[in-house]
This record gives C-alpha cells, structure tokens and sequence, in this order.
C-alpha cells in the first residue's frame, strides 16, 4: 500500500512538471486542501480526465475514460443511454468517487480529492439534467444564492448585498432573459425559462468550466435556438462542456464532439467526421 | 437598492406574524392584570391554575418554533425534538432540586431525596455547580445544544436526510428515555425530579412567581419568534430554504449544507432547551416520560396543524392542539387519542400547509371574489 | 378393617409372577386404605404398595407427599383436588373418573407428618430410579444429587449396577462422588475428587471449593497436598466447562432475541425496504395479531394447544386486511412523501391503539401458552433451553424463507419487485401496480400479524404492545440496509447475539441503550445500513 501511494505521488501532475507549480501552489498532499486562487492553464487544458473506471456493483459505469477538454472550448459529448455521460460528471464534480483514475482542473488542482462544494468553489460549475433551482425563491433571490461570495453561514445571517452585487445579479438577468421576471418564484416559470436561470445561477458563480446536462430536453424550437445562442455566447470566457442527446441541436452548436460508448470514448472531431465514423453508426444503427 | 428593497418587504411582509404578536402582547398584558389585580370574585378573574396552563402552553409554542426551524424551513423532520425540551427541563430540574436544600422527606442539606433512598453518600460530580443559578441556565442552553452539535455533525456529514434522520432521532430520544429511567444515572430515574420549593428565592406556589414565569415565557417566546423571523429572513435563512428544496443544488452553488444544517439545528435545539428549562418550573416536575418518542412525534403534529414553514403557524398550532388536549382529557377521555390520531391523519392527506394554509387559500378566493 | 389389613399382608406376599389381576385389586384396596388416621397404619401401607407393580403409584405416593392427597368424606374414595373458582373438581386417583365440583368441606386432606414424608421421599426416588422412563429416572437422579446426603448415596449406589443409560450413570456418580468425597478413606477421596471435576453440577464445584477453604491463619485446613492439587485443577476444568455452556447458553438466547427481532422487523422490511413506506403502524399491526390470538383462545378455551395453529392463519389475514385497508384510504395518496406517510401512519397508530383500549380495556389480557410450549429441554445440569425460544427461533426462520420464496419464485413477488425498481415501466408493461401496492401493503401488515401471534407467547398482550417494538424493527431494517431481506436477516440476528452478550457486562437496559447508540453512530458511518444497494438510481 505504502509503495502504491508513493508511486502516486510521483505520479501526481503538479509533481511531474515541478516547475510550473513551484512557488504558486503549496505541494501538500492533504485530502481536503483546496488550492483556491488562479487555474493554472498553461498547458492549454484545462480539464484533464484520465484512465477513470467507476463500477456500481460490477457494472462498469466508466471504463478507462480519458478526456481532456481545452480552455474556452465548447465541447459536446453524445452517447447511448448508460453510455457514462451522467456518471462521469457525477465523477468530475466529486459526488462519485472513482475507483481509478485522475481527475484534474488545470494542471494542479485534483478534483477526486474534493467534496462537491470545494469543486464548486474551485470553479466548475454543473446543470443537471432536470431544471432544479430553488422553486421556493424568486428569480433574483435565486440570482443571489448562487453569487460567488462569502458563502460561511456565520456570514450570510447578516449579509446584505453591494451596489456591484445587485449590478451583477441585474446583468446575469439580462443575458439570460429572465429581468421581467424577477420577483416571481422559480416554480412558476415555464420549462425552457427554469433551464436558463440554472445556467444564469452557474454564471453568478463565475466557474470556469461549465458542466450542462441535457439543456434542450422538453424545450420548444424557440426556447432551444435560444438555449443555443446562449451557449455559444458563453464559450471563450467559460469552458462549456454539453451533454445532450438532441442532434440538430448539437450539430448547431459544437466545433468538437466526443462519443461515449460503454464508459470510454469511442471517438472524437468534428460533427461530421464523428458521423462518418463507422464504429459510431454502429453504436446509433446497430448496423 | 433593489435587495434592500426586496429584504424590507419580506420582513413586513408577515401580515398573520404581525397578528400573532399582537395578540401576544395583549395576554402579556391582560393576564397578570386579570389574575394580580381583578378580585377573586369577579366573573374576569383568571385563576393562578389558568394561569400556569397558559404559561405551559407558551413553553409549547416555543418548542414547536424551534421544530419549525429545522423542519418548515430547512426539511429535517427530527422527531428527537422531545429530547433537546427534556435535557432543558432537568438542568432547570437540577438546579430547582438543589435549592430545596433540608426541606426534603430526609432533611439532607447536600442529597436530593432520591439519592438519600439510594444510599448514595455523595452528590455526582454532574451534579455540582447546579446549586447555582446561571450555571444551571448556562446548562440549559449548553446541554441540548452540545448534544444537537454532535450529533448533527455526524449526522449531516454523513448525509443521513430524510426519514432515516427522522428514525435515528427517535432512537435517539428513545434511548436517553430508557437511560433516565435507570435509577443508577442519577436523575432520579423514573419519578423523575418533582417537590420543588422556589426558583431565586421566590415560592414556586405563590401567584406572583406564577405570573413571573408566565410572562418570562411569553417573553421567551417573543425573542425566539423575533430571532427566529429575523434569520428565516436573513440570506442564511433563504439558503435554508433552498437546502429544504434542492439539497444537492445549494451543495453544488458552494454552500457549505452541513454546516448551516448544523447550526439551525442547534439553534433549534437551545431553543427547545429553554422552552423546556421554562416548562418544569410552571408544572412542577420533570420525568423521562418527556424523553417519549410520542412527545416528539406529536410536537411535529403541533407544527404541521398550524403550518410549517410559517413562525406564526407553528405557534398557533401549538397552542390548538394543547388547548384541545386539555379539553378533551379533561372532558372525553377515550376520544382524544382518536382525535389526535385522526387529526394526523387528516392534515397529512388534505391540509398539507396547515391552518396557514388552510385561511390563505380562502383569502386569496375571497380576494378573487372581489375583484 | 382387620380382616382387610390381613388380605393385604397376604396379597404383599404372593410372589410377583402372579396374575396380574389379583395385584391390581391388591393395589387398589391398598390405595383405597390411605384415608386411616394412624400413621403407623400410613406407613405399613406405603411401604406395601411401594412393593406393588402398578404405573399408578408414583404419581399418588408423589401427591400424598406434597400433601395434596385428599378423600371424600362421604364414601371414603380418595381423590385429587383441583382448585375451580370457589370450589375444587375432584378425580378419583384410580380410575382418574371426573367425580365433579364439591366444595371444601366435603372433602379432607390426607394427613403427613415428618417422618411420613421421609419415608415418602425416600420411596418415591426409589421408585423414581426404577421407572422405565429415562427422563423419569434422570429428574429422580438430580433431585437426589441437589439435596445429597448418605441415605441418597446409599440409594444410588444401590440403584447403578441396574442402570444402563450413560447420562443416568454420570448423574449417579456424580451423586455418590458428592459423599465419597467427605470419607476418611485417601484413595476413595481422590477418586472422588476425579469424578466430580468431570461434572457440571453447581454443587460438585463447591464441594471442590469446599476442600481448598482455609483456616484463618490462612492455611489450607486440607492436609493432603495431592488432593489439593486435584482439587484446584478440578476447579479450573469445571470452570472452563461452564464458560463454554454459558458461552452456548448466550448464544442461543441471543439467536432467540435476534429471532423475534427479525420476526418483527421483516413485515416492515417489506413495507419500507420494498415500497419505500414508512409505515409507524406496523406495531400496532403486530398488537392487532396479539389480540387474534386472544380472541382465538377465548373462542376455544378447551382446545389452547391448538390455539395457535388456528391464530397464526387468522392473524394474517385479519392484520393483512388492516393493512390493505391503511394502504388504500392514506397511504396509496401519500407515495413520494415520507415524512408525511411517517405522521399519518403514527396517527393511524394511535387510532388502532384507542380502539384496542375500547374494545377490550387498557389493561394487558393474558394468553396462554400451549402444553407442548413450556418446558425446557436439559443439555446437562448448568445448560438447559426452554421450548418457546426453541420454537421462535424455528417459527421466524420459517416466516423468513416463505417471504424470500414468495419474492423470488412467485409472479406476485416478480411484480412487487418490479414495481418497487420501475413503476411506470411496470405499469407500462401491464402491471396493476395499484393491485400490487395493496398486496404488497396487505403482505407486509399480515407478517407483522402473525409476528404478533408470537409476541403474545412472549411479552404482556396489550395496547402499548407495538409501541414496545417500533423503533427496535425499524433499526433493524436501516441497520441491515433498506430492501435487503438478507440485510434484515443478519442486522436481526447479530443484533440479537450482541445485545444478549453485552447483558451480562452491563445489564439488559443499558444493553439496549448502547445497541441504539451503536445503531446510531453506524447509520453516520454508513448511512445506507451494512449491505446497502448501489447505483445511480438509488443516489437519486
């Protein structure tokens, strides 16, 4: 066991290139130390997954997955059902550990070593599948619950909002649509409408890579055009990476698309050369 | 400017809040004027035993505000609730034990009775320092409080929710009930502590010590339903809210869920403490039939008449459920049990919000109506 | 009367081979001699019958020396007593004829005095040791060993050349060992002192113990250092011996709670661990099925050996109806809502529990337990296991494996599972989940039911009944893992042998109080109990 964990050590990224990490990050090899402050992409990735295997009593969710998303890329992953999508951002936002593998946001900071929120507070940011904002609050309360600040509880029982705060909140508003409605509680928003105050919520937090799971399922064409322009309009600033099943929705969106087949990947590159991929007909026709 | 604005709405507005500390302040008022100061012989005296129902019934609502808490805003269904009232209620048994000195059966200045039945030479070193009437305050908050951190962090951590919480809280309770009744723990086992004298001095028999605790619960329950109004407002509050509707949710925006469960449910806890510490000094006895797993689970019927999720119902609740229990008891005996069990069932199926609920819909009608 | 005794000398001395004929009608008008007041006259004629070949006697000679021997006064027949009511049902000991209720005075107790009821005992354990029932033989043995004195040893070393059954012959040894022990003679000592560190009896241990005593100098008042040496490892021996039985002795107390403790929780695996209810009736379910039982031997007060044979299908159906009634008003409008589903069932609880104190008063009814229930079965002198636990143990396993066949093998239980994993593809594939909703309800309430035919043999009948064990089913099933029967079989079990092995330590109410605490600090540890399911699905 002894001998395992030191290989793991050596093996670590920020050990490997000892020079990038020199000097910006503490080399402690604690659980739990989140390295907060800047994502070192100087490698130009910033979201390394590799050689990962989970399995749920025997069954081989993720099978040595290895993905590596660039930073400001938009990125669409596709796949059958129990392909892994779901597992694996279970598994890059610390709610399923794996088995195996590495998971890594830039060159230095392990995501497998964090809880959900220290992956959060690292700054990758989730959508699940289902719209699950606060049904309870009004749009802007949701606004403000997801705004990247002092989060402690001691300090939120007097917390009041800034003057830069509210102009926050009041911008996320308007870039994704929902100003009008402010003062009207989440669970009387239409479908299309809860999917973009959850990706509204993400932007408060700033995060730098963007998981969106399935972000056009139940939406009309117009609220999906919109969802579309959305996200494209994210890319660059943030890393957005869309797991979706909607085709013509991807084919309008993507540059790069991976295909996960039984928990790896299956291939990888543009929409059409994917599509041209026999391996993949294969796996969509059963041919 | 537009957060403030939003914040100064939500606390005024609480239109049945503001009611519910009306009408408190005027029983504050009214009672200790009724039964000080009205002669006996008048048909608007109310009787030193009124009073102590009433101020009994205070230490309830306070209690089932304190459930409110944790369950009507942040979704934990803790049936040990009982068990925080009960720990309250013996550090305030403890200290009232000490103060009747050589008056007991024995006349034994140091042992309460019950240790001189059980041969015991010497008081437990738990029970030193409740002689003296901040300490045993202190415990009162301290206590339940210290036992809510615990086992809410272990708890919370390990991401126990929904009815398995609500189980190992009534294992829980139910375990310090069989703890107290052993005789060998020291409390007294199953009498309990009883035969008390005075509190600071003061005869715990007098009409006057009567109103003192009356209106010191009505004043505990005031500061909790202001402090608790003021946190469920609060951004700590909202984020509460938003762990009671999407756990994993608030969890992945980065607030640290464990963490503010933690302490509403020990804010919770202290609160339910002084309800208890308030309790035994008005009915004049503690036992570990308050550690019952029915208590706790009825507390949660108290809140759920009245409405979780609002202060004020859970008041209301309390104080409807109680007033029906004494009546019943008092009148039909063999119905309360059928009523109180229908009441649950009732509520559950076709009263989800509560009484609260329950006017709010036919407000909201007759407002339709009009318009 | 003269001419009576006399036909009774004579008949004393035909010999034995006679027809058997004529010694009965001997046996007879001895017994029916029994009532004469001289004691003399008493003894003359035990002594008789004492010679006697009848099945008869030792029961009657038994009777007579308890003092519970009685004649009737108007025609001297002498009879046994029972006490009904007010009054006593007398039977004639020989024709074991029903000769109706008297009252007191009509009837007399046949005198004893000491030397009597020496004499009595004395025959009766000869008789004993002579029956030709091994467990007759045996009770005689170790009722002449716990109270030993030289006439009981006497007794026994007359009676063991004749004895062939092994266990007999321990128990004899042991007995005469017990006096040897006291001789004078060494050699006769230390065999003795070898016997008795072979044997498990209470009082073999403190003979040996009684050898080592010393003097208040402290010096051993033994003389003999061989002896004292055998004695001390003798000790040591017994010593290790008994550990083991109460080693086993625990063990098996802690099979029969952990029997009754699945019995009571594997209805409720069903409901909660299945279905996902919370069902806080299902006590009071378990109380519905006590109550059956009540009922059930009030209707047939002449049959209670059977009693349960006819509760057990009947509190079934009876707590099974209950269930698929709850199932149906609340808790098929509250799927989806635990914490609701938690408080309407707790009140359906309390109405049950009102109704049983209306129906048939707050007080705690007595149900009988069986014939073939009670008594226990002797391993050996320090190991004996009574019946009902035996039974319980067999009767839960028994429930167990009928519930997990009828999961695994039938189509009801292919459609409960199915509904349970995938409601709306099992509806989708034809399933009436509804239907098996109410099944599944009624199948889990109709076990606790018949857990509650159990409960009756064991603990007071009562409306308080369910609430007892509530929270001790429900810790069992979160303990094992929720909708694992295996879970709930091993969480029931080895939490039944390790309360039973922590009593001893620190008694059974701070046992039970650190089994909870445990429970609760390894539900933090492992939310999901020992053998949780896994997946996505479930995280959901």
């Amino acid at each position: 066991m002894k001998a395992l964990d030191n290989l793991r050590e050596t093996m670590r990224r920020d050990k490997v290139f000892d020079f990038v990490a020199e000097g910006h990050y503490p080399l402690s090899s604690f659980r739990h130390t989140v390295t907060t402050g800047e994502i070192d992409v100087s490698h130009g990735t910033i979201l390394y997954v590799e050689n990962v295997n989970v399995s749920f009593d025997g069954f081989k969710a993720l099978n040595d997955l290895n993905l590596y998303i660039q930073d400001g890329e938009l990125r669409c992953i596709i796949g059958p059902n129990g392909a892994g999508k779901t597992t694996m951002m279970d598994v890059i936002t610390g709610k399923t550990r794996p088995d195996t593998g590495r998971v890594y946001l830039g060159q230095s900071i392990d995501l497998t070593r964090m809880n959900e929120t220290e992956v959060a507070e690292a700054g990758v940011g989730r959508k699940f599948q289902k719209p699950t904002v606060f049904p309870e609050h009004t749009v802007f309360q949701n606004l403000e619950l997801a705004m990247k600040t002092e989060k402690s509880a001691w300090s939120s029982l007097l917390a009041s909002l800034s003057a830069e705060q509210l102009d926050r909140i009041d911008e996320v508003m308007l870039q994704i649509g929902l100003k009008e409605q402010y003062a009207m509680s989440a669970k009387l928003l239409s479908h299309g409408q809860k999917q973009w105050l959850e990706i509204g919520m993400l932007l408060m937090h700033d995060p730098r890579v963007l998981l969106v799971d399935e972000p056009v399922a139940g939406m009309t064409h117009q609220e999906m055009d919109r969802t579309a322009e959305l996200l494209t309009q994210l890319a660059g600033k943030h890393s957005v990476v869309v797991v979706e099943h909607d085709m013509d929705f991807v084919r309008s969106i993507a540059k790069t698309v991976t295909v996960l087949h039984e928990g790896s990947v299956l291939a990888e590159g543009s929409m059409d050369d994917v599509q041209n991929d026999d391996r993949v007909r294969e796996v969509y026709l059963g041919s | 400017m537009l957060g403030r604005l939003l914040f100064n709405k939500l606390l005024h507005d609480d239109k049945g809040g503001d009611r519910m500390l009306t009408v408190l302040l005027a029983v504050m008022v009214l009672v200790p004027v009724l039964n000080l100061l009205v002669p006996e012989s008048s048909v608007f005296h109310l009787s030193t035993y009124t009073v102590t129902l009433l101020g009994k019934y205070l230490t309830f609502a306070l209690l089932a505000i304190a459930l409110d808490l944790v369950w009507g805003y942040c979704g934990i269904l803790s049936l040990g609730h009982g068990a925080f009232f009960a720990l309250g209620g013996y550090a305030m048994g403890m200290y009232l034990m000490r103060q009747i000195g050589d008056r007991g059966v024995y006349g034994n200045a140091e042992l309460p009775d019950f240790m001189v039945f059980l041969n015991w030479s010497e008081l437990p070193w738990y029970w030193s320092g409740f002689d003296m009437f901040w300490f045993a305050m202190a415990m009162v908050v301290i206590v339940p409080g210290l036992l809510a951190y615990v086992f809410g962090w272990l708890a919370f951590r390990s991401r126990v929710t929904g009815v398995y919480l609500s189980i190992i809280t009534q294992a829980l309770t139910y375990a310090l009930m069989l703890a107290f009744f052993r005789n060998e723990m020291g409390f007294g086992g199953n009498n309990g502590l009883t035969d008390f004298k005075d509190i600071l001095g003061f005869d715990l028999q007098s009409d006057v010590t009567r109103i003192v605790l009356f209106t010191v619960s009505g004043l505990a329950l005031l500061g909790a339903y202001l402090l608790s109004r003021y946190i469920v407002n609060s951004k700590f509050g909202r984020v509460v809210v938003a762990i009671r509707d999407a756990e994993d949710r608030t969890r992945f925006i980065g607030y640290n869920v464990e963490q503010y469960k933690l302490w509403i449910f020990v804010l919770s806890a202290v609160l339910a403490g002084i309800a208890g510490a308030l309790y035994v000094p008005q009915v004049g006895i503690i036992n570990p039939g308050e550690f019952s797993p029915l208590n706790s689970i009825e507390l949660a019927i108290w809140v759920a008449i009245g409405g979780r999720g609002t202060l004020y119902g859970a008041v209301i609740g309390a104080i409807l459920v109680n007033y029906a229990k004494t009546y019943f008891t008092g009148a039909l005996p063999e119905v309360w049990l059928f009523a109180l069990g229908g009441l649950f069932v009732v509520v559950t199926l076709f009263l989800p919000r509560g009484l609260v609920g329950l006017f709010d819909k036919r407000r909201k009608r007759s407002a339709e109506v009009q318009t | 009367m003269p001419i009576q005794i006399l036909y009774l000398l004579l008949a004393s001395l035909l010999p034995m081979q006679l027809p058997a004929e004529s010694e009965v009608i001997g046996f007879e008008a001895l017994v029916n001699q029994l009532h004469v007041n001289s004691y003399k006259e008493k003894e003359a004629i035990i002594k008789q019958i004492a010679t006697l070949k009848d099945s008869r006697k030792v029961t009657i000679l038994q009777t007579m020396q308890d003092g519970d021997l009685y004649y009737r006064q108007s025609d001297k027949k002498i009879v046994y007593r029972k006490k009904t009511g007010d009054q006593y049902r007398i039977t004639d000991v020989l024709s074991k004829q029903d000769l109706g209720l008297v009252d007191s005075g009509t009837i007399k107790k046949i005198k004893v005095n000491n030397k009597l009821r020496r004499i009595l005992r004395s025959v009766v354990a000869r008789l004993s040791l002579e029956d030709d029932d091994v467990d007759v033989r045996l009770t005689a043995v170790n009722n002449i060993v716990k109270n030993i004195n030289d006439s009981g040893a006497e007794l026994l070393r007359e009676s063991m050349p004749a004895e062939q059954d092994e266990d007999v012959r321990a128990a004899m040894k042991t007995g005469i060992a017990l006096m040897d022990v006291l001789s004078d003679e060494p050699s006769v000592r230390h065999e003795a002192v070898d016997v008795l560190a072979q044997s498990v009896y209470p009082a073999a241990k403190s003979r040996l113990e009684d050898i080592l005593e010393k003097d208040e100098a402290g010096n051993y008042i033994e003389t003999d250092v061989q002896l004292l040496k055998k004695a001390r490892s003798g000790i040591e021996n017994i010593d290790s011996k008994l550990e083991v039985y109460s080693f086993l002795e625990t063990a098996f107390f802690g099979l029969s709670l952990g029997s009754v403790l699945l019995l009571i929780a594997v209805g409720l695996a069903i409901t909660f661990g299945v279905m996902g209810v919370i069902n806080m009736a299902h006590g009071e379910l378990m109380m519905i099925g006590a109550y059956t039982t009540y009922v059930v031997q009030l209707m047939m007060p002449n049959h209670i050996d059977y009693s349960l044979f006819v509760a057990i299908p009947l509190a079934f159906v009876v707590a099974g109806l209950f269930g698929v009634a709850i199932e149906r008003s609340v808790i098929r409008f509250l799927y989806g809502r635990p914490l609701e589903t938690l408080l309407a069932t707790f009140g359906i609880s309390l109405i049950l529990q009102q109704m049983v104190r209306s129906i048939f008063s707050p007080l705690n009814r007595s149900v009988a337990t069986p014939e073939w229930m009670s008594g226990s079965f002797e391993v050996n002198a320090a190991l004996s296991l009574t019946y009902n636990r035996f039974y319980v143990i067999i009767f839960s396993l028994l429930v167990f494996f009928f519930l997990l066949a009828l999961l695994k093998k039938t189509s009801l239980g292919l459609q409960v599972r199915a509904v349970s994993q995938n409601r709306p593809m099992a509806k989708a594939m034809g399933v009436r989940s509804e239907w098996v909703d109410a099944l599944t309800f009624g199948l889990g309430s109709g076990i606790a039911g018949v857990a509650g035919v159990a409960l009756s043999q064991l603990t007071n009948v009562g409306p308080n009944l369910g609430q007892t064990y509530i929270i001790d089913s429900f810790m069992v099933v979160v303990f094992g893992g929720v909708g694992n029967l295996w879970g709930t079989f091993v969480s029931a079990m080895s939490l039944g042998v390790f309360n039973k092995f922590l009593e001893p330590s620190t008694g059974a109410v701070l046992a039970k109080i650190l089994v909870l605490v445990l429970i609760i600090l390894f539900i933090q540890k492992r939310p999901r109990g020992m053998f949780p399911q896994k997946g996505r699905a479930v995280e959901n």
